[in-house]
């Protein structure tokens, strides 16, 4: 059961990077791959109808999370204390920079809130990456299963890691260069004209970038916790999960350029699903990880009652329904490129 | 107090407390704007679907705010509360994800169809999206509500090995009957708050001469919701949540109330300043035996004041708690008084033109905000200084290793956000309110717009 519910908090944190993803993403390229106020009033409105639903899934990922796992939550989240309301910050920083921003017709009110969105996105992706990488590097858990990590130390893999040392750096680096793609796809296949154009030209300089750092994580990873493979050899399948994000990255580099915008933009879906159910994969049946294994917490030690969780199954089978339907209305609602119209955003 | 656990609480009683000023008026409106779609439907009244989008510009903009303040308070419980987390949350881990699931997922997906989809949607699929986002708004509430029930009166729960409560039972927890009379006086309490603010802007404009056909609409609308939902907010739910305090948290009640001494045939006091050091009401004004006709329905009923307890399962602050109490009460008579008035000469064809009533209506709006905020207050000040009733102390809760420091650190932080976006959201709301209604039907009705 505790498994079951691990694979379900895993699609739902990948949903919630792949949907809100991509607007974040267009955050991170809005500055500078929409010049006029026509264009970044398009990028809003590509994003406008769905960025709310997309966010969504962070809160029931968390809401979930917190179901299944209850003593994980308490414990990522008191010890990811600081980063996580800085976190906050920036999502309402960032819902406001979007919503607002149309309200007045004016050039000063609007390049404010078009700074706020777009380096709130920004920052956002990097601490997104950031955080995976400490639950994959692992966490000082005392025996109590608590820990407080500071923002920083001294950047080095040591027994008082902070939240940024080199390696979860890195992985910030990657989710930013990752999502800036993703969301250029997104935009590109949302609109056409320069904008359109421009964004393709984001999404082409990021992919050697990403290619690059997709291998230095896997080394890096490697490197700092040789134990990720074991999961691997025991089970053969896993194998998929690379090939799978290395054609996403090849699908990428050749629908790109050829204007198939959606089939670049599917195969950027895939590539993070795939990079972070592989990391699932490799973790499982760690939730998180100590710097001290004895004290690394699991799926086992976490988890909420047996018939707590049976009870959930049900509602949230039901849930995921109606979920689904919503979404597939409301994308199908808001379909084709964008149209400017005299009203929102 | 150890100086940890007081800046985890007012960390997470600010930021709730800034957050609840959204959605008391999201779910007011909610039901306000459903109300205005059907009548429009149905008499095919231009006036009343241009009503209801001015109103919806009004709820986006508070929308946006309550959901911004609102991501906050789920993360908190892990972040702020996390022994808490670790006790409880086998347990309301059950509604705060379902609220996520069920509530969050509907009102997201179909807030964009309701701002957004006017031209593109037919006005049935339209009134479906209203009210949609209506039904996702009050299920939300009944999540929370559920959640803090459990907080209240625990049930539905066993005691795992490991010390934490776990679900026994689904529906004892979900149904818990706490959850039924809280929920039915909280929201009867937002209702309010929508009524009176579109009471209030119906007045302003009424009084200032413009949008007066609109405004005719607001105030009707405003003033025979307000009347109705502030007489069910005192009757029957208020009356039936103060009998649950009377019999499952009596030392709440005494604290309430200001009730010091255990008494047969006990007072009710209408004003008057608690006296903890000698244990009695300074300069009382109080009605004999009523205490005990409310708590028990006999005027020589006895009630047990505080010296019925031990001291240390008194709540921790009394004055605050009492005065919270008799605020929300005080001010719930006195928006029955006004919208009874304001009926009444709606009635009589006399209101439109009562610039005396209208000025009244006009400065009530901020007034259901103070009372829906110190009825939160009473009932969670009142629950301590148990975090989970008679199961987890307030002090056992928070998170031990965020220091004082941390946390003042993150709530001041808050503090300045939240100064902000309260700054922007006036100034935002103050301009759709200057810009009026007609302002809004003309760029959704002209026929050029919609070829574009």
């Amino acid at each position: 059961m505790a498994t079951l519910w691990f694979w379900i908090v895993a699609a739902m944190i990948a949903t919630y990077v792949v949907l809100d993803g991509f607007d974040l993403g267009a955050g991170a390229i809005y500055l500078f791959a929409a010049k006029t106020n026509d264009e970044r009033r398009r990028v809003l409105r590509a994003i406008g109808p769905v960025w709310d639903g997309n966010e969504v899934w962070l809160i029931a990922a968390g809401g979930t999370l917190y179901f299944a796992f209850p003593q994980l939550y308490a414990s990522s989240f008191s010890g990811f204390y600081l980063p996580l309301m800085m976190v906050l910050w920036l999502l309402i920083l960032r819902g406001i920079g979007i919503e607002f921003r149309a309200h007045i017709e004016n050039p000063v009110w609007q390049d404010f809130f078009d700074a706020i969105f777009s380096i709130s996105s920004i920052l956002l992706a990097v601490f997104f990456g950031a955080a995976l990488g400490n639950v994959v590097r692992g966490v000082p858990l005392d025996a109590t299963g608590y820990f407080f990590e500071p923002l920083w130390t001294n950047f080095k893999l040591s027994a008082h890691p902070g939240i940024l040392d080199w390696y979860t750096v890195l992985m910030g680096g990657m989710a930013l260069v990752t999502l800036t793609a993703h969301g250029s796809y997104y935009v590109a296949l949302k609109t056409d004209q320069d904008l359109g154009r421009r964004a393709r030209g984001v999404a082409l300089l990021c992919w050697p970038l990403q290619f690059f750092l997709t291998f230095s994580a896997f080394v890096a990873t490697y490197f700092i916790r040789p134990g990720i493979m074991v999961n691997y050899e025991e089970y053969k399948i896993g194998i998929l999960i690379p090939v799978v994000v290395v054609a996403s990255l090849a699908v990428m580099l050749w629908a790109n350029p050829k204007g198939k915008e959606k089939l670049a933009f599917i195969a950027s879906s895939l590539y993070i699903t795939f990079m972070l159910v592989g990391a699932a994969f490799a973790l499982y049946p760690v939730v998180l990880a100590a710097r001290d294994h004895e004290h690394d917490l699991t799926i086992y030690n976490t988890a909420a009652g047996n018939h707590g969780l049976s009870v959930g199954l049900i509602w949230w089978m039901f849930a995921a329904v109606l979920a689904l339907a919503y979404f597939v209305f409301v994308y199908r609602m808001f379909r084709g490129k964008v149209q400017l119209e005299e009203e929102h955003y | 107090m150890d100086s940890a656990l007081f800046v985890h609480r007012l960390h997470f009683a600010f930021t709730a407390t800034f957050h609840y000023l959204f959605p008391q008026l999201t779910m007011g409106l909610a039901l306000l704007i459903v109300v205005l779609k059907t009548i429009g439907l149905r008499r095919n009244d231009p006036l009343y679907h241009e009503a209801a989008r001015f109103w919806g510009k009004i709820f986006g903009i508070n929308f946006v705010l309550g959901v911004v303040t609102g991501i906050p308070l789920e993360f908190q419980f892990g972040t702020n509360w996390s022994n808490f987390s670790r006790f409880a949350g086998g347990v309301i881990g059950q509604t705060l994800a379902m609220e996520g699931m069920f509530a969050f997922f509907l009102e997201s997906s179909l807030i964009g169809l309701f701002l957004f989809g006017e031209k593109r949607l037919s006005p049935k699929a339209h009134w479906w999206s209203a009210f949609g986002v209506f039904v996702g708004s009050w299920l939300s509430g009944y999540f929370i509500i559920a959640t803090d029930a459990f907080m209240q009166h625990p049930v539905g729960y066993y005691t795992a090995s490991d010390g934490s409560l776990q679900l026994a039972s689904f529906w004892d927890f979900v149904l818990n009957p706490w959850a039924g009379w809280q929920y039915a006086h909280n929201m009867c309490g937002a209702a309010i708050t929508g009524a009176f603010i579109m009471t209030s802007v119906g007045a302003f404009y009424l009084l200032s001469g413009k949008w007066t056909a609109h405004a005719r609409i607001f105030v009707k609308a405003g003033v025979i919701a307000g009347c109705l939902f502030s007489v069910m907010q005192l009757f029957p739910t208020g009356d039936r949540q103060g009998k649950m305090v009377t019999d499952l948290q009596p030392v709440t009640l005494a604290a309430m109330e200001g009730l010091f001494h255990s008494q047969a045939g006990a007072p009710l006091v209408i004003v008057g300043q608690p006296n903890e050091q000698q244990g009695k009401i300074d300069n009382p004004l109080q009605v004999p035996g009523m205490l005990s006709i409310l708590s028990y329905r006999r005027w020589s009923a006895n009630v047990r004041g505080l010296d019925a307890f031990p001291k240390q399962d008194w709540p921790d602050n009394i004055p605050l708690l009492y005065y919270s109490y008799h605020i929300m009460v005080g001010l719930g008579t006195l928006f029955i008084a006004v919208t009874v008035v304001a009926l009444l000469l709606l009635w009589r064809g006399k209101l439109f033109h009562a610039r005396w009533m209208l000025w009244i209506l006009m400065l009530a709006a901020p007034f259901p905000y103070i009372a829906n905020t110190a009825g939160w207050m009473t009932a969670e000040l009142g629950r301590q200084p148990w975090l989970v009733y008679g199961l987890m102390r307030t002090e056992n809760g928070y998170s031990k290793l965020v220091s004082a420091g941390n946390g003042m650190f993150t709530l001041l932080g808050f503090m300045g956000l939240y100064m902000v976006l309260g700054i922007v959201g006036i100034f935002l709301l103050w301009r759709e309110i200057e810009h009026g209604p007609a302002v809004a039907a003309m760029s959704n009705l002209d026929p050029a717009m919609e070829a574009r």
